[in-house]
C-alpha cells in the first residue's frame, strides 16, 4: 500500500509476539479488530457509510444517476467502483489519480459486489435500451492503519445496504424506493509473516508481510471473489486456511453488520 | 461471468465446445527467443490466445525514486493490442491493464533473484495480440520464459493457468464462450518445485468443494504448461547455438 519502510526493532518484535501467538495490540492471530460505522452520514449521498475498522477509517458514497446502459446489456443497470488514498490519510500517500493499488482495491471490491450480484442490475431499468440507473460507488481512505481491503469493503457494503434510489430527483417518483440488495458479500484479508497466518493486518504487520490474501464470501459461505496479492507466496495448505477463515469470520462480520444497519 | 447463453457448454457426455474433456487445456506452443532487440522474449499460443513477451534489464530503473538500493525491481505492462477483440479495444492503460500488470510484476519478482542487481529495474512487457480468455495466464507463462531467456537468474519458471466453471462443471482453461457464459474463473500461478502459489484470483460462484477441485486442476495442468516451457528454451538453445554465438 505504502513504501514506508519499518524498522528491524519494530519487526523483531512483531515476528517474535506472533511466534507466541499474540500481536503488538493485544488481538490473537486470527481476531478481527472492532468494527464501528456511522450509515447515511452523507445527506447528499443516494447511500452512505464511514467505517473503522481499529485506526483504519473510510468513507464510502453512492451516487445513483440515470444514464444509458452497455450495449450487450440493455436491461441491466450500472455498477462502476472507485477508490482513492488521499494524503489525509497517511504520510506516504500522494495527491493525484488513483496509483496502482488503489485500483487493485477498487476492482477487488467491485468483484466481491458485483460477482455476488449483490445489487440486483436486472431491477435498475427504467427503459430498455435507453435509460437504466448507473450506480457509482467511491471509497475514500481517510486513516490508514493497514487492510484498507476489508475496510473499503465494509464501507462500500454498507453504503449500499442503505441506499435509496433517488427518483423524484430525477423527475420519476415512481423510482423512489430502497437500492435492490440481495446479499451481503464479506472480504476477510489474511496475510502472511513469515510463516505465519494472521487476519486483518494493521499498518505494521501489513508492511512487513509477503502476501496477502482476499477473499470474499456471500451470505451461503460461497466464494464470489479472491486476489493475492504481495510478492510472496502461499502454499496450498495456507490457501486452506485463509479459506476457512473467510468463511468462519465472513459469518461474524455479517452478523456485525446487520446489527449496525439495525 | 455475468452473460446468459442457451449454448451448451458441456454436453452429457461431459464434452466441450471445442471438444475438450473437463481437465484438458487448449494447445500449447511456445517459442523462446522471438525478437531481436529484447534481451529476452517469448511467444505464446494458448488456443486462440496469441501473446507477445519482452524483457528489458536488468538496466538502470526509471522512474528513479522506485529504485531499491537493496534489489532490482521488476516493472510490467500487461496491454492488449486494439485489433486482439472482436471489438476494437480503445488503445492505452486501463484499470484492468493495470491491476493485471501489478499482479504479474508481484508474481515474477517471487523468483528472480533480484538481490544480485540492486537499484536496476527489470522491465516486463506483455502483449495481447489476440484474446480469447485465459490472457493473463498466457502472458505472465510467456513472461517467464522471456525472462529465462534473457539469463535473468530465477529460482524457477512461473507457469500459470486457470481453471473455472461453466454449466456447473469444473473445467481447466475456460475458453471465451465458457468464461462468458460460465459462473466462475479462477487464474492460478504456481512455483513448480515447490507448488508454492505466486498468482491467484476468482471471481463468480464457487462452493469450497468446486474450489477445491479447480485449485487441484489448475496446479496439475501448471506443471503440464512448466514441461512446455522448458521444452521450449532447450529448443531456443539447442537450435540457434551458433546464430547466437555469431551475435556476440
Amino acid at each position: 500500500m505504502s513504501n514506508a519502510a519499518i524498522s528491524d526493532i519494530k519487526r523483531d518484535h512483531i515476528v517474535n509476539l506472533l511466534a507466541k501467538g499474540t500481536r503488538t495490540d493485544g488481538r490473537g492471530l486470527s481476531d478481527i479488530r472492532e468494527i464501528s460505522a456511522m450509515i447515511d452520514c452523507i445527506e447528499s449521498a443516494d447511500g452512505s457509510a464511514r467505517v473503522k475498522l481499529g485506526n483504519t477509517e473510510v468513507i464510502a458514497g453512492v451516487k445513483i444517476i440515470p444514464g444509458a446502459p452497455f450495449a450487450d446489456t440493455p436491461k441491466s443497470g450500472v455498477l462502476t467502483t472507485g477508490a482513492e488514498f488521499i494524503p489525509m490519510a497517511h504520510a506516504s500517500f500522494e495527491s493525484g489519480p488513483p496509483g496502482e493499488d488503489a485500483i487493485e482495491l477498487a476492482r477487488v471490491v467491485d468483484r466481491g459486489i458485483r460477482e455476488s450480484g449483490m445489487v440486483d442490475v436486472d431491477g435498475l431499468c427504467i427503459a430498455e435500451g435507453e435509460k437504466v440507473w448507473m450506480c457509482f460507488i467511491d471509497m475514500y481512505a481517510l486513516d490508514y492503519d493497514g487492510n484498507l481491503f476489508d475496510a473499503s469493503n465494509l464501507a462500500a457494503v454498507l453504503a449500499l445496504k442503505t441506499a435509496k434510489i433517488p427518483g423524484t430527483q430525477y423527475g420519476l417518483p415512481e423510482w423512489d424506493r430502497p437500492l435492490p440488495i440481495t446479499c451481503t458479500p464479506i472480504s476477510v484479508t489474511s496475510s502472511k509473516i513469515g510463516n505465519t497466518l494472521i487476519l486483518d493486518p494493521n499498518f505494521d504487520e501489513e508492511h512487513i508481510s509477503s502476501a496477502r490474501l482476499t477473499v470474499t464470501t456471500d451470505d451461503n459461505g460461497n466464494f464470489r471473489a479472491m486476489q493475492k496479492g504481495g510478492q510472496g507466496s502461499i502454499t496450498l495448505d495456507e490457501l486452506s486456511q485463509c479459506l476457512d477463515a473467510a468463511v468462519e469470520k465472513g459469518k461474524e462480520i455479517r452478523e456485525t453488520l446487520n446489527k449496525i444497519i439495525g | 461471468m455475468s452473460g446468459h447463453t442457451d449454448m451448451v457448454l458441456v454436453d452429457e457426455n461431459g464434452m466441450r465446445i471445442d471438444g475438450r474433456t473437463a481437465t484438458e487445456h487448449r494447445p500449447i506452443k511456445i517459442e523462446a527467443g522471438v525478437l531481436k532487440n529484447a534481451d529476452g522474449s517469448a511467444y505464446v499460443e494458448i488456443g486462440k490466445n496469441k501473446v507477445l513477451a519482452a524483457v528489458y534489464g536488468p538496466r538502470e530503473c526509471h522512474p528513479r525514486h522506485l529504485q531499491n538500493p537493496t534489489k532490482a525491481i521488476v516493472q510490467c505492462k500487461y496491454n492488449m493490442q486494439a485489433f486482439s477483440v472482436s471489438d476494437r479495444k480503445r488503445p492505452g492503460t486501463d484499470r484492468r491493464s493495470i491491476e493485471i500488470s501489478k499482479i504479474t510484476a508481484e508474481a515474477l519478482e517471487n523468483v528472480v533473484l533480484t538481490e544480485l542487481y540492486p537499484r536496476a529495474s527489470i522491465d516486463v512487457y506483455i502483449e495481447i495480440l489476440q484474446a480469447n480468455a485465459g490472457t493473463r495466464c498466457a502472458g505472465l507463462t510467456a513472461a517467464s520464459v522471456a525472462l529465462a531467456d534473457a539469463g535473468i537468474p530465477m529460482r524457477d519458471i512461473v507457469p500459470a493457468i486457470a481453471a473455472g466453471k461453466a454449466d456447473g462443471h469444473v473445467l481447466l482453461d475456460l475458453n471465451k464462450e465458457e468464461d462468458n457464459y460460465g459462473q466462475a474463473d479462477v487464474p492460478i500461478a504456481i512455483v513448480p518445485s515447490t507448488d508454492e502459489i505466486v498468482l491467484l484470483q476468482m471471481d463468480g460462484n464457487m462452493t469450497r468443494e468446486e474450489f477445491d477441485k479447480a485449485i487441484s486442476m489448475a496446479v496439475g495442468a501448471c506443471h503440464e504448461v512448466y514441461d512446455i516451457q522448458k521444452d521450449a528454451l532447450k529448443r531456443r538453445y539447442s537450435n540457434n547455438k551458433e546464430e547466437s554465438e555469431s551475435d556476440e
